[in-house]
């Protein structure tokens, strides 16, 4: 028995199939996870995200402490509100979990971290500040909603609480906005539009029942892997882990070498890769024979040999997809190894889905 | 609860087996299997003509989320797979006591099935937890 979200009882009244996911019991599904994928690529779907970690960071010290912490550079925030997407790095350059940052006025930050590292985010966190004058507050006193689709952002707004739905129409992407308790995001996980939605239990299991109510599809965790793995957005712990650099994960992008005397955490590793020549590169698979491509299998290619990361069916191409490090000069045919028997597939460039658009060919 | 038909026997691995006139057997998942792996979007048959051995992988199907063998259930030839199944592998969840049977097999020896289990033994295996 893992921990339960508040809407635990909600999910199991609707009828959704439970799973443990990172020490937490989620709905899996409800009546289909491809009828949920659909929706949020069609119309608006909804996800309780409350297993993600909430990290309140404030102090003089903030701005210092999260430019040693993050691979990313936390000054490109130049409004409050404004998010920023960044690994935090081991000593060796290896991602000890992805984040997102958003700058929620003066001296204050939070940060949205992933669930199944919750414990050793904290412990990270905590021996980064190190001597920092920064707190460090664990919000696992709010619910976390990401409401997902194309007409998430109009379906959404008015029910929010305290009025906020004018605001949070105006918000750009990557920006969030802080009205007392309420937290809302122009974010998520899924390569659609929506927001995430962060505030206190109670109006949180009102909001769900307001979503719910007004037409939005709950969705649970198989809905939610197929529609990242679409918009080919990483997995921790699949797509990368503390073994992988963001460089070779698809994420040099979010990696701020500029300015050249920011000392952040396993910057000198990843100036030692760099400087060494990068072998690998994370990047997109499509299966050209029949079958279903997954986590582990091995990717052959004429520069050598690769390995899917994230693999398998995707229900708006109808067909399997996988996200792959492979050889950095691999491109083009290539096969995967399924269950013992070769399978041609074919090297893309990543995302696959956006907007409900196929992207690849 | 799992649908469990009377006329069918079954395996532990939750197959079922319905025995024809002809003297084949026609093999699939039970209602408690699809309703485990999900729904489906891939199902691998085998070929005609392939021998199979009892315990053989002959088959797998593969839900959303992860792939699953299904293993033969007696030894013989396999005659016939469902063709349908190549685009609509969703059938197994729907109707997987008809249209989304799987295999056909001419038993190599008519009474070589062993092990099967009748409808209430199955039902008395699922209500245990298995």
């Amino acid at each position: 028995m893992g921990h339960q979200t508040p809407l635990y009882a909600a999910h199991v009244a609707a009828g959704a199939r439970m799973v443990e996911f990172g020490g937490w019991d989620m709905p899996l599904q409800y009546a289909s996870a491809l009828a949920e994928h659909h929706a949020v690529r069609k119309s608006c779907g909804i996800f309780d995200v409350s297993h993600m970690t909430v990290v309140d960071v404030m102090g003089p010290d903030a701005t210092a402490f999260l430019q040693r912490l993050l691979a990313n550079d936390i000054g490109k925030l130049r409004e409050p509100g404004q998010g920023l997407y960044s690994c935090m790095l081991n000593d060796a350059g290896g991602v000890v979990d992805d984040l997102i940052a958003y700058w929620t006025g003066d001296d204050r930050f939070r940060l949205v971290v992933n669930a199944a590292t919750r414990s050793q985010d904290l412990a990270w966190l905590a021996r980064v500040a190190d001597r920092d004058d920064v707190v460090l507050r664990h919000r696992d006193d709010l619910l976390m909603i990401a409401v997902q689709g194309p007409v998430a952002r109009e379906l959404a707004a008015p029910l929010l609480p305290n009025g906020a739905g004018h605001a949070a129409l105006a918000l750009k992407a990557f920006t969030s906005l802080l009205q007392d308790d309420l937290f809302v995001a122009r974010t998520g996980y899924t390569g659609e539009d929506g927001f995430e939605v962060i505030l206190p239990v109670a109006a949180g299991v009102a909001l769900w029942d307001a979503l719910a109510g007004a037409g939005a599809t709950r969705c649970g965790l198989g809905a939610r892997d197929t529609l990242r793995l679409e918009a080919a957005l990483n997995l921790y712990g699949q797509d990368m882990d503390t073994g992988t650099s963001p460089l070779v994960s698809g994420l040099a992008w979010t990696v701020a070498f500029e300015p050249a005397d920011r000392q952040f955490r396993g910057r000198a590793a990843l100036e030692q890769q760099k400087a060494a020549g990068l072998k690998e590169k994370l990047t997109g698979l499509l299966l050209e024979d029949r079958g279903i491509m997954r986590h582990g299998q091995r990717v052959l290619t004429p520069a050598g040999e690769g390995v899917i990361t994230s693999g398998g069916f995707s229900p708006t191409m109808d067909r399997s997809i996988a996200l792959a490090r492979v050889p950095v000069a691999a491109g083009g045919p290539c096969q995967v190894e399924i269950r013992s028997a070769l399978r041609a597939a074919r090297i893309v460039r990543p995302p696959f889905v956006r907007h409900g658009r196929v992207l690849v060919e | 609860m799992s649908d469990v038909p009377k006329q069918l026997q079954y395996t532990k691995e939750h197959e079922w087996i319905r025995r024809e006139n002809d003297g084949t057997v026609v093999v699939g998942i039970t209602d408690h299997a699809q309703h485990q792996l999900g729904e489906l979007v891939y199902v691998e048959l085998p070929e005609a003509g392939r021998a199979l051995k009892p315990g053989d992988a002959m088959a797998v199907v593969e839900s959303t989320k992860a792939a699953s063998d299904v293993y033969a259930p007696l030894a013989g030839t396999v005659t016939a797979v469902n063709p349908a199944l190549t685009s609509q592998p969703e059938l197994v969840n729907t109707d997987p006591y008809g249209a989304g049977w799987l295999v056909r097999v001419k038993p190599a020896d008519a009474g070589s099935a062993t092990g099967l289990l009748d409808a209430s033994a199955y039902a008395a295996l699922l209500d245990a937890g298995h």
